[in-house]
């Protein structure tokens, strides 16, 4: 796997990393509503550097109320993998895209057929939550075969000996999950979020963002200064089910601002 | 199916994946895997310890009430036309087999240094179980339980708060069982370092569906030598059970795996994950589960809570994959019949959950003419009797 080139969203964080910057990796949740891919869009422009896409699942155990809220609703306005695929196909927003689902939707398709599936929709990166290291083999051949990054989750569970295998098996980036719990916006950063980024940090050249628990442009910062950026999810899908896209792009260019800020200032 | 994972011996060990054929495995969030390793490490060291075996056997002894015996239901069996067995898991202490689990795990628990426990609850039965465990433990404990799962279980959360547990009702999808569990896995994945989640059937991550078995195996040991007794040294020819998750199902199996008796799972017909033979993976592994095309997980719709889950344990999955167990569907209409049949003929109130074997039972009875079955009465039917009033009133 150490031979597998670099793949396009690893080489969009690369470049921000490169050029002395923060990464920012916004998530929204795909198939929301009609206005989804002018959230996509909006988000692009005001400079994320690559984009999680959600697929809602009806099983959402690593999500917490906001995201399980945009998950419902865009399932029960009819959002179906290949209806958000679709639409993607057609939408060229020039950064990198990886979609975020459970296992269980892949495993259904069949692990080859999603793969090229997501491939064919230029998505470059997948991460399933529920497939740890042990379990993702099968998956993430697949993936490997059909030029999709798999971005592995490491958690501040993870013994020490754990996290460079998870960083040798991951793609794209390594997923530093911030906090204990699933996912929403908290008042504060957990503690834990800055550790497991100086973990990571310490055995990986890899790209490490952090997400779950960094709900706001401060946290970003805080976080970020030991990272190589963050995931923003819970904050922006609240955004994207309470406000129009441009507001979206709007929050989205505050975290970006706030990054960039932070680096300026020595 | 792409796996190739070395078969598991019948009803033995699961491989170190915690496969059973090509099912089971670990599929949990990243957070949750150093938990399982270190509860799988806890668990094979005290069930390897004689103190941890005498002490869980003392509490299944002197606390539940076991053995629980077997009983010879005459008048059932002349109006089956038929020999019929009944494993008594009705008269252990809380009311179901749901307790032999449950002791157990609460005891690793305590044995981990955990103070609180987590539980998920369909029926009720599970949820009580708990509560009492962490009573008698003086634990923690949270229960959740489906919001529609609450309405109609009203006295087991009265009970459940009785005993001291914090009920909390699950809001988000389908409101049952299934949604019960994707609160507990979320909590768990919070507070994973000072909870325990006690998980209530034999499904879930590596090592829950082999640990909760073999806390159940005692109800298939026991039945095992009780029926040698009662049949001169012979098995029955038929042992059935009710199969949501499996775990009642599962125990009384393991009893017969090795021997010519057939085994028969019953499954709701609106929760029958292993009749409809679509693999999946949710809440922890891999199995049969209902689910629409594209892999979104369907609401089981059945008569019982305790069975209304559209998944079902990966030992069943597997047990149905290679012959060795077969799983029939019954209805709601059929389990109501079987409910009073069961009440009016033994003076037995059952669940309604094991009241579904005895549906296929009534339904088969000419195939069984002859026969010798064993039913495992997995719990009795004090909890249900409210609903049955509504359901025969408005009959």
């Amino acid at each position: 796997m150490t031979d597998l080139p670099v793949g396009p969203f690893e080489a969009a964080l690369r470049a921000r990393i490169d050029g002395g910057g923060k990464c920012l990796v916004p998530y929204i949740t795909g198939g929301l509503n009609d206005q989804w891919l002018d959230v996509l869009r909006a988000v692009a422009d005001a400079g994320a550097d690559a984009i999680e896409v959600g697929i809602p699942f009806s099983d959402p155990v690593m999500d917490g109320p906001t995201i399980q809220e945009a998950n419902d609703r865009a399932l029960e306005g009819g959002a179906t993998p290949q209806s958000i695929l679709n639409d993607l196909r057609n939408a060229d927003v020039g950064v990198p895209l990886a979609v975020m689902t459970y296992y269980n939707i892949a495993f259904r398709a069949g692990d080859t057929r999603f793969a090229s599936d997501l491939a064919a929709a230029g998505v470059s990166g997948a991460i399933l939550p529920d497939l740890p290291l042990e379990e993702t083999g099968p998956w993430a051949d697949a993936a490997d075969e059909a030029g999709i990054e798999t971005i592995l989750l490491a958690a501040p569970t993870a013994p020490d000996e754990r996290l460079p295998i998870i960083c040798e098996r991951s793609r794209g980036f390594v997923y530093g999950v911030g906090l204990l719990g699933i996912t929403g916006v908290r008042e504060s950063l957990a503690e834990s979020a800055m550790s497991i980024a100086g973990r990571l940090k310490a055995v990986t050249d890899k790209p490490v963002l952090v997400g779950v628990g960094v709900g706001t442009p401060e946290q970003a910062v805080q976080v970020s200064s030991v990272s190589d950026g963050v995931v923003v999810g819970s904050a922006i899908v609240n955004r994207m089910l309470n406000g129009s896209p441009e507001s979206v792009g709007e929050l989205v260019g505050e975290f970006r601002e706030a990054l960039d800020a932070a680096v300026r200032q020595p | 199916m792409t796996d190739t994972a070395p078969q598991a011996p019948l009803m033995g060990d699961p491989s170190p994946e915690g496969r059973f054929g090509q099912f089971g495995g670990r599929f949990v969030p990243e957070t949750l895997v150093p938990a399982c390793q270190e509860l799988e490490k806890a668990f094979r060291s005290a069930w390897g310890d004689p103190e941890f075996r005498a002490e869980l056997h003392d509490l299944l002894t002197n606390y539940a009430g076991r053995p629980s015996p077997v009983t010879e239901a005459k008048r059932l069996g002349d109006e089956l036309g038929y020999r019929v067995l009944l494993k008594r898991e009705d008269l252990n202490h809380t009311g179901s087999h749901k307790i032999n689990n449950v002791l157990g795990q609460a005891l690793l628990a305590k044995r981990m240094g955990k103070t609180r426990l987590i539980a998920e609850t369909g029926a009720g039965q599970h949820g009580v179980a708990t509560a009492t465990a962490a009573a008698l433990f003086g634990m923690d404990c949270i229960v959740y339980m489906g919001e529609v799962d609450i309405k109609r279980q009203e006295l087991n959360v009265f009970r459940m708060n009785l005993l001291g547990a914090e009920v909390v009702p699950a809001m988000s999808g389908s409101r049952t069982l299934k949604d019960a569990v994707n609160e507990a896995m979320r909590d768990w994945v919070a507070k994973v370092e000072d909870s325990y989640y006690c998980l209530g059937s034999a499904m879930g991550p590596h090592p829950y569906p082999w640990m909760v078995r073999t806390f159940h195996e005692v109800i298939g040991a026991e039945a095992r030598e009780q029926c040698a007794a009662l049949l001169d040294g012979g098995v029955p020819d038929v042992v059935t059970a009710c199969v949501g998750g499996g775990s009642n199902a599962i125990g009384i199996f393991s009893g017969f795996a090795d021997t010519d008796a057939e085994l028969v799972g019953v499954e709701p017909a609106g929760g029958a994950a292993v009749g409809r033979k679509v693999p999946g993976v949710v809440h922890g592994s891999k199995s049969y589960l209902m689910q629409d095309e594209v892999g979104q997980v369907l609401e089981a719709e059945s008569i019982s809570a305790g069975l209304d889950y559209p998944g079902v344990g990966p030992e069943h999955a597997h047990l149905a994959d290679i012959g060795r167990a077969r799983y029939e569907p019954v209805t709601d209409a059929e389990v109501v019949e079987a409910f009073q049949l069961m009440s009016r003929t033994e003076g037995i109130i059952p669940a309604l959950e094991p009241a579904h074997a005895l549906a296929w039972m009534m339904r088969d009875r000419e195939a069984l003419a002859g026969k010798t079955v064993l039913l495992n009465l997995s719990g009795r039917g004090d909890k249900d009797v409210a609903q049955m009033m509504d359901v025969l009133r408005n009959d």
